[in-house]
């Protein structure tokens, strides 16, 4: 249980250096990522370092002000109230007196930074903890010169210190003289019942701003002299350019010219650097530059394309087949196997096999994609929402042929991320137009750009077959058939592997021209489904509770000592006592029919309950109790927000989320066809966390996969129906209209 | 290009734009209110919705020919110091995750509360089904706005 451990080497001497300000006060700085990393060697001398090696900071001004500066990008998973929250609580300050910025405005500082994975938390924790508590104790120990006494009779507490008499001395008092002093060694960190900010809530640090409107986001940046900018890409997966009459879009009032990129996208992509850039396509686009968005949207529905066909143009049909004769197959890699599958298979009484079927789905991250890019001799300035950052700056200077030094990247807050801006194919198009133009570039994708030529949730199938001998589950045998790409190396050790004595994971993939990519709880917002439900038909078939079901496996996982399984028996099955208990499973009243759903990724356990009721013989989902194991919740109402999100996005996308494809185009172009879930859908999501000292894991995916099979469970339960394919709405309206 | 004035947030504002610019655009790139954000361009998100005539209406959908004399509001002008009981009480609930979505729904929440001042929850979760929240930050948005009608009235 490897993963579970949280512990991150963390090096004083190494990560930290403080230097006192030119204004005044104090800063203190820190690497977050090499000092979380185990076994990192620093890139750079050292001593050499400045304070633009550094990408979080705290900042103490001589009159007492704290403020912390945010090192990761926000997406609206709230580590940028999180984050600084654990530093302030070592530093022992009052949270409401702390200014909390986004990091300084130098690409040095967001060079290993990145939003994904649910990480920034759990990867975090350690270093923001020392970071605190050793700035804390520089205070103390500059207290302590002044007062001629030993540091280890003063005490701090929320920024003021204490001596022995009983005098004091704010933080702001000591700063200057704290900055000369020796970094200390071995601080004592707080015990979790000292903590007075970590575990309170903590609202939003950009709230203000959010609900008045303010400037925040990629699309509200403007600079002097800038344009705007849409792309014309092809319609079709598989096409490329062939030609274009851009006489029209030229009329329009405002456009300014009309252009093509695509040779220095082209060009890179030969280098063969960089490969999981795969949106870097080889067609030329068409871009129109206009003086304001409308005159650019119009001038790009007015260019007159040709596309010829590069590759064959694949529809959702084609891949059904596709992927079903892999099933059918033999033809796997295998990615886990224990004991002897084939021999549990054949001595078993009966074996029970499903086949669950997924659709393509794109991001819509409401916030559209954008970005803004200035290209000059001297310097390159990108700014706009991607998470990462520093693989935009690489790929940028690579593909311009320019001195990273010279690429400058800014985050604003993202609309939203879901997965969809770890690829920068709207940062790389930003700067070759900036670079073709030279001048500054806001580059618009409309809602439809979006949708069309997207980085989609591959479309996915699994097998499940499980053998049963004297009532009990004695072999498990899971086959993935994905587009593109298969789970990535840590989900074939997930539930149930460890709890089933013969058990396996096969996988295998199909090449496809459509660009696939990671999308919230990547593989896990299916196959949770899958199994959640298969689990559920086995209970059925074994004539056990469902939830007695999962608890009874559990007890074989919990003495493992096998490293590679990545959950923990016994949080697994706290998280679904408390679920139970919460949501009183078993006892549900009259008309409203229970589902259960429990399951472990990105280093979180999740239980989930979910009821539904049926009105005109429809299923309607009205309500969600969620059990979540994260260890130590740093901000409440931040947490319960993204276990609420999670779920109800995972529902949403379960029973409505569709994207089909013909001749290469996407069904959908906007969400007039495209369902998401709204309001009057949504069930009400009643958050609890199992209460321990464990450090804490991360919250921005791990609600959303058990969300889909507690609720297929249930509507299995009210209706009597199996649901073996995603969209939910699909399958429904077929059985209610049989 | 033409010449228009219109009345945003109480004060006149001057400007040229093509007569078929969506009032959308015309807020974020001439006349720098970027509270207003772009979701869609065809009404089905509400994420741009602000009120003319104290009705909330979608700017990518309004021409600015079509403008003329029309009293507009923005999130920005929603209330002097961003203290109305419906920015009040999201900040109470803590509403937001992303946030871009957010001033989209106060907007629609302010016009319907007008309308409805003490709505059902099911009146609440009808009136805003229009507005989406790719976060689905939904259950604190019904929250918000039925803690605001409760001030309000």
């Amino acid at each position: 249980m490897s993963t579970i451990e949280n512990k991150f080497t963390f090096s004083r001497r190494n990560f930290l250096r403080t230097s006192a300000l030119a204004s005044g006060g104090i800063m203190i700085g820190f690497n977050l990522f090499t000092a979380c990393k185990p076994n990192v060697i620093p890139s750079v001398d050292i001593e050499n370092l400045n304070f633009n090696d550094f990408n979080a900071f705290i900042k103490i001004s001589e009159e007492g002000y704290v403020t912390i500066y945010s090192p990761n990008p926000e997406i609206g998973q709230g580590v940028k109230t999180a984050m600084p929250m654990i530093i302030a609580e070592e530093l022992d300050v009052e949270w409401d007196k702390v200014h909390v910025a986004q990091a300084s405005l130098d690409t040095k500082n967001y060079t290993r930074q990145l939003a994904g994975g649910s990480q920034s938390i759990r990867q975090g924790w350690d270093a923001l903890r020392q970071t605190g508590a050793t700035t804390k104790q520089m205070l103390i120990n500059s207290a302590a010169v002044k007062w001629r006494v030993e540091a280890s009779t003063c005490k701090a507490s929320k920024g003021i210190i204490t001596n022995e008499k009983g005098e004091t001395l704010g933080y702001g008092d000591v700063v200057k003289e704290a900055a000369t002093l020796e970094v200390p060694e071995n601080v004592t960190l707080k015990k979790p019942s000292e903590f007075t900010i970590i575990g309170k809530n903590a609202t939003n640090v950009d709230l203000e701003k959010i609900v008045t409107g303010k400037p925040l986001f990629g699309l509200d940046y403007k600079a002097p002299g800038m344009v705007y900018a849409t792309v014309l890409r092809p319609p079709a997966f598989g096409q490329i350019l062939d030609s274009f009459d851009a006489s029209e879009a030229k009329k329009i009032k405002g456009v300014i010219e009309v252009i093509t990129i695509g040779d220095k996208a082209r060009k890179f992509l030969e280098t063969g650097k960089f490969n999981w850039t795969f949106k870097l396509s080889k067609t030329d686009k068409v871009v129109v530059i206009a003086e304001n968005t409308w005159a650019a949207i119009k001038g790009k529905k007015a260019i007159k394309a040709t596309w010829k066909v590069d590759d064959e143009l694949e529809n959702t049909e084609n891949h059904n087949e596709i992927l079903n004769k892999i099933l059918g197959a033999k033809d796997f890699d295998t990615r886990r196997e224990d004991g002897n599958i084939e021999k549990a298979f054949k001595e078993a009484d009966r074996i029970v096999e499903r086949t669950y079927h997924s659709p393509f789905l794109p991001h819509n991250c409401l916030e559209p994609m954008n970005f803004f890019a200035n290209v000059t001799p001297e310097k390159i300035h990108l700014i706009g929402p991607v998470q990462t950052p520093e693989y935009a700056a690489m790929v940028v200077s690579d593909m311009l042929g320019r001195d990273i030094k010279q690429v400058q990247v800014d985050m604003t807050r993202m609309g939203g991320g879901f997965g969809r801006r770890l690829y920068g194919d709207f940062v790389y198009e930003a700067a070759e137009i900036s670079d073709a133009i030279k001048k500054p570039v806001q580059v618009v994708s409309t809602r439809e750009d979006d949708m069309t030529t997207g980085v989609y949730r591959p479309a996915i199938k699994y097998r499940i077959a499980a053998s049963i001998k004297d009532n009990k589950i004695t072999g498990y045998h899971l086959k993935e058939a994905a587009i593109n790409s298969n789970m990535y190396g840590a989900i074939p050790h997930f539930f149930p592997a460890g709890c089933i004595p013969n058990y396996k994971v096969s996988t295998k993939s199909h090449k496809s021209d459509i660009t696939t990519g990671a999308w919230r709880a990547p593989y896990t917002n299916f196959l949770a489904f899958a199994e959640q439900s298969f689990f559920d038909e086995l209970a059925q078939e074994l004539n056990k509770d469902a939830v007695q079901l999962r608890i009874d496996l559990l007890q074989n996982v919990k003495k493992t000592e096998d490293k590679s399984i990545q959950y923990s028996g016994k949080r697994m099955e706290d998280a679904i006592k408390l679920v139970v208990e919460k949501g009183g499973w078993g006892n549900a009243k009259e008309g409203v029919f229970q589902g259960f759903s429990a399951y472990y990724s990105h280093n979180t356990h999740v239980a989930e309950l979910a009821e539904v009721v049926l009105r005109d013989g429809l299923p309607v989902v009205t309500k969600i109790f969620a059990a979540v194991d994260c260890g130590i919740v740093v901000n409440p109402t931040g947490a319960i927000n993204q276990i609420q999100g999670g779920v109800i996005d995972g529902i949403g996308h379960a029973m409505y989320g569709d994207l089909t494809f013909e001749k290469g185009k996407p069904s959908n172009k906007n969400f007039d066809t495209y369902r998401l879930i709204r309001m009057n859908e949504t069930p009400q999501v009643e958050v609890h966390f199992v209460e321990n000292e464990l450090s804490p894991t991360g919250l921005g995916e791990p609600g959303l996969p058990p969300a889909g099979g507690a609720v297929a469970n249930a509507i299995h339960k009210a209706m009597g129906k199996r649901l073996y394919k995603q969209p939910f709405i699909k399958e429904l309206n077929e059985s209610i209209k049989g | 290009m033409p010449n228009y004035t219109l009345k945003i947030n109480g004060k006149s504002h001057s400007f040229s734009a093509d007569a078929d610019t969506p009032l959308l655009w015309v807020l974020r790139d001439e006349l720098d209110m970027v509270g207003t954000k772009f979701g869609c361009g065809i009404s089905q998100c509400g994420a741009c919705t602000v009120h003319v005539g104290g009705k909330a209406m979608r700017s990518c959908q309004l021409k600015v020919e079509m403008l003329d004399g029309e009293e507009i509001t923005t999130i920005e002008g929603l209330s002097e110091n961003g203290n109305h009981p419906l920015q009040e009480a999201w900040k109470e609930v803590d509403v937001p995750q992303c946030g871009y979505c957010q001033a989209g729904q106060i907007m629609t929440a302010a016009s319907f509360l007008k309308e409805n001042p003490t709505p059902s929850t099911e009146e609440i979760r009808q009136a805003m089904r229009g507005n989406l929240c790719r976060c689905a930050s939904y259950n604190r948005i019904e929250k918000a706005v039925a803690i605001a009608a409760e001030k309000m009235s």
